[in-house]
């Protein structure tokens, strides 16, 4: 049984940001809620508000541009997997959604939420940690972009201020050649430890010029591990 | 008196409309009202259960606009503008869904209490993979 609450529902950025400002700690953002309405249910958390972010049509779009490819904050894991663009420049990122719990949380969980509510038992950050990938936020009348490395500060906390909003997450194209994977491994739908792996080889496809490698659910939040990587040197394929 | 008004102002009523397994339903709800208890205590419909309650086991599941979700943990205000459907409308005009009779054929039960949930999320599959490989079912 859920505590009651009032609901905000802004159809801009901006109007989001400053129902933020003045509502403090009282308010949450609401996007998919599979992970905020769970804690609320069990009384871990509380909000006066909840501020339904969904409202604001802009922030669900999957564009690519110059070697990029923008994942909107609001994408659900639906989405992201039977998106064609993902299917052909990223499979390794919708092989990883299509794992994800199960197919009624991906109908509803957003890529934003999951990434915000920083559950330290989550895929996305571990692989999105491999890809370079940087992270959008923004609040009235300022934006800006924040590399994957520096999102994550602890178990559900994240370096966006009070007031910001994650709008969105861009993914470099791996390079080629390059391979890509996330594996996981855990008891029904929550990982117990995920890795994600991407692997450059030279023109040749003889050596490994870089390997990253990162590792997630074994500690407060995802991290690269360069002891693995510094592996690659001595490796000839 | 104070206590009595502070409540009032506190309530917030989101006046939603949707269908239900057809029928047109306009009703007031309350932010934190879950979709699963307007099916089953405001609208009687009761074969979709509570069961988990945090979206695992699939007992509570209903079709949104074709797709399954978990109806313990999606906020009613959510099915506004949309097509809910239950188990109890998947049978038309008195007549089984196909799934339905299959279920009874091969007693694909156990104890039946989150069959209306299997039902549903077959739906689902066949009505987009009509034909599907064993690897797509699991």
């Amino acid at each position: 049984m859920l505590r009651r609450f009032r609901l905000e529902e802004p159809e801009s950025v901006d109007e989001t940001s400053d129902l933020l400002a003045r509502y403090g700690e009282s308010a949450k953002i609401y996007a998919g809620g599979t992970e905020l309405l769970l804690a609320m249910k069990e009384g871990l958390v509380h909000y006066e508000r909840l501020v339904n972010i969904k409202k604001i049509r802009s922030l669900d779009q999957i564009t690519t541009e110059n070697g990029f490819i923008h994942i909107g904050a609001l994408s659900t894991h639906r989405k992201l997997v039977e998106s064609s663009l993902l299917r052909e420049r990223l499979p390794a990122l919708v092989g990883m959604e299509s794992d994800i719990a199960n197919i009624r949380v991906r109908e509803v969980g957003t890529l934003g939420g999951n990434l915000c509510f920083a559950e330290p038992h989550a895929d996305p950050g571990t692989l999105l940690l491999v890809l370079g990938a940087r992270l959008f936020a923004a609040k009235r009348s300022s934006n800006r972009e924040i590399p994957v490395e520096q999102f994550f500060v602890d178990a559900y906390e994240t370096c966006l201020e009070p007031d910001e909003i994650l709008t969105g997450v861009r993914v470099p194209l791996p390079p080629r050649p390059s391979g890509v994977a996330y594996l996981k491994f855990g008891y029904l739908e929550r990982p117990s430890v995920g890795v994600a792996v991407r692997v450059t080889l030279d023109q040749t496809r003889e050596s490994i010029v870089e390997a990253r490698v990162a590792v997630g659910c074994a500690g407060p939040v995802p991290r690269r591990v360069e002891e693995a990587e510094r592996l690659r040197q001595p490796v000839l394929l | 008196m104070r206590n009595t008004l502070s409540k009032r102002k506190a309530t917030q009523i989101i006046p939603i409309s949707f269908t239900v397994n057809g029928t047109w339903q306009e009703i007031d709800v309350e932010p934190q009202e879950l979709l699963l208890d307007v099916i089953r205590d405001r609208l009687g419909l009761t074969g979709s259960k509570r069961s988990c309650d945090m979206q695992v086991c699939g007992a509570c599941t209903v079709l949104l606009d074709g797709r399954p979700v978990s109806s313990c943990t999606l906020l009613a205000f959510e099915a506004r503008d949309r097509e809910v459907l239950t188990i109890e409308g998947v049978a038309q005009n008195g007549r089984l869904h196909p799934l339905q009779e299959a279920f009874i054929e091969k007693g694909g039960f156990q104890c039946g209490f989150c069959t209306p949930g299997m039902i549903l999320t077959a739906k689902v599959l066949l009505d987009g993979n009509p034909d599907p490989s064993e690897a797509e079912v699991i």
